[in-house]
């Protein structure tokens, strides 16, 4: 189908599960980091703030390069591990998971930041005058009143993982079904003179990319959220 | 029942220092200018704003004292803010079930049906909250907030952000829920006229200080009461609505004391209410002038007479069931007419604000 071969399709089949996982990781965490960002002013605030959006501004190699060391067999997360019996988490798809959580990290942050911003502290003060415990206000308060800003962080943080090489090519190589994503197939496609199967798969992501952004763009206009 | 709190909180140059144990029978209100510390003190009492060292406590129960600190949701506190807080997702039937269903059943001593009916918002169930106007929004947010039966309810200046007409609307429904609700209230606010309508306690603040802590009889006794600085003086004579003569004006008052007013919308009669008479509003003379338009004439005794800037005296006298009424009287009258402590008099009340 569409002329592709099993190699692309046990890249794009990686990148899915890559993407999802990233995703579904980083709405369980950026929601508490947003909400704590939202709810005053401090220094640390300010320079979590920085830290959480360091990825956008920094070389994806730079990343790349410290999470090598970190997560690789000699570092202190990947040495850890190896003291414990299992295995460093360079050139693994949990590797390139770690990474791409941190890469994508400000894509669900800001725009449930700014969502919880613009919903304030009142509907939750009124919630909880009301009887309603942390969990209960969570999901039938701030839920229901941000869920244009978890669609926008859910969308953009899948397609900018979708988008992710640097990072990967850096921490994960090129391990056919562990680390070879779409974005890196393309690259071997490439330097292998191999056009066609490039062409393809590059077209499809453009495709992909463009839906994905226009349907993040109708939702902002829909709930008038913020863009990161 | 009464309600205790203890605090010393510095933020930036204001400091609030207050320690107040307030008798819970009916309404306090915690009176005075804005950035005084009232709103503040009031998220301390509901645990919206945690103070470091603070001690709340709430007749047997301690809310906040060292480390122990009961969450809001746990404190059975009705809350109704300032602006407009209902929760825009839901209808206003969703928003007055919120807190009902997250009632125990056996603490759920306030029914829907009556609260509905109470607050007058029956034919409003349906309706998506945008709909509502200013008033109707507060009276839903009242109701969702006595749907939870709360022991407390606390207003954080639930008229300020009305207009004049919307308030009259909306305070007899305030005034009932006092006695109809059985819930006692504290009440933020900046406005005499809702203290004098409303409260029976009044604290006053002023730069994060308790000033007066006293009923809302000795507040209103007292001639340089704090709550006349801005309107003027005033008197609350406290009466029962009688049903209409043919002219459609009710009878008001006690057995020795009668008014004729027109009652707003929502008083009932038969119900124990209050009139609030502004003290420029009232002539004295020695007889009782006949052939005169002013309806209500009360024979009553001076007690009292005062200076009221320059020229004007302001004359403290009691009605026939001995409730205070003040005049605001030129100088140049009181001596004319020889008025002195004891001095009897007919008080001639040129307009009636409406009962709350």
């Amino acid at each position: 189908m569409l002329g592709l071969g099993p190699e692309d399709w046990q890249a794009i089949e990686l990148t899915f599960r890559l993407c999802l996982y990233t995703t579904i990781i980083l709405l369980i965490i950026a929601t508490p980091i947003a909400w704590w960002l939202s709810s005053g002013h401090s220094p640390a605030r300010v320079a979590i703030q920085a830290v959480v959006a360091l990825p956008l501004v920094l070389p994806p190699t730079v990343l790349g390069f410290y999470l090598l060391i970190v997560l690789g067999p000699r570092g202190a997360v990947g040495g850890t591990l190896e003291s414990l019996g299992l295995h460093h988490l360079a050139f693994t798809f949990e590797g390139i998971l770690v990474a791409s959580v941190i890469y994508s990290m400000p894509f669900a942050v800001q725009p449930l930041t700014e969502a919880f911003n613009n919903l304030g502290r009142r509907p939750v003060e009124v919630a909880s005058s009301l009887g309603a415990n942390a969990v209960d206000r969570f999901l039938t308060v701030i839920l229901p009143l941000t869920r244009g800003g978890f669609v926008v962080a859910a969308t953009l943080t899948f397609a900018h993982t979708l988008g992710e090489f640097g990072v990967i090519l850096m921490l994960g190589g090129s391990i056919p079904g562990e680390t070879r994503v779409l974005s890196v197939l393309i690259y071997d496609h490439t330097e292998a003179m191999n056009y066609a199967s490039a062409h393809r798969l590059s077209l499809l992501l453009v495709i992909f990319a463009f839906l994905v952004l226009f349907v993040v763009y109708g939702i902002t206009r829909r709930f008038r959220v913020a863009r990161p | 029942m009464s309600l205790a709190v203890k605090v010393h909180l510095r933020l930036g140059t204001f400091t609030l220092d207050v320690d107040l144990d307030l008798p819970m029978d009916a309404v306090t209100a915690l009176f005075g200018r804005s950035g005084c510390g009232k709103t503040t003190l009031l998220r301390i009492i509901a645990g919206l704003q945690r103070a470091k060292g603070a001690e709340v406590r709430f007749g047997e129960r301690v809310w906040q004292r060292g480390r122990q600190f009961v969450p809001l949701h746990r404190r059975r506190i009705g809350l109704v803010f300032q602006e407009h807080s209902l929760l825009p997702h839901l209808s206003v039937q969703g928003n007055l079930l919120y807190g009902y269903r997250r009632t125990p059943e056996h603490l759920r001593r306030l029914q829907p049906p009556e609260v509905t009916e109470m607050l007058g918002i029956p034919d409003l169930l349906d309706r998506p909250i945008d709909q509502l106007s200013g008033g109707q929004r507060q009276r839903v947010s009242l109701g969702r907030a006595l749907l939870t039966s709360p022991e407390l309810l606390l207003l954080d200046e639930p008229l300020a952000a009305l207009d004049t007409q919307t308030k009259r609307e909306i305070m007899p429904f305030l005034a009932r829920l006092g006695s109809e609700a059985r819930v006692p209230m504290v009440m933020v606010t900046h406005a005499p006229e809702e203290v004098e309508r409303l409260a029976s306690r009044v604290v006053f603040l002023q730069s994060g200080r308790v000033e007066r802590n006293e009923s809302l009889r000795q507040a209103l006794a007292r001639p340089d009461s704090p709550l006349f600085s801005e309107d003027g003086a005033a008197s609350v004579l406290e009466g029962t609505l009688g049903t209409a003569n043919e002219r459609g004006l009710h009878p008001f008052g006690t057995e020795r004391m009668r008014l004729w007013v027109y009652p707003s919308a929502a008083s009932r009669p038969g119900q124990t209410a209050r009139l609030r008479i502004m003290a420029r509003d009232v002539s004295l003379a020695l007889d009782d002038p006949h052939r005169i338009s002013i309806l209500n004439h009360l024979p009553v005794t001076v007690e009292r007479v005062g200076q009221s800037g320059t020229h004007r005296s302001l004359v403290t006298s009691r009605t026939a069931d001995g409730q205070q009424l003040l005049a605001e009287l030129t100088s140049w009258s009181v001596e004319r007419l020889a008025l002195e402590p004891g001095s009897r008099a007919f008080a001639l009340i040129k307009s009636v604000a409406l009962i709350g």
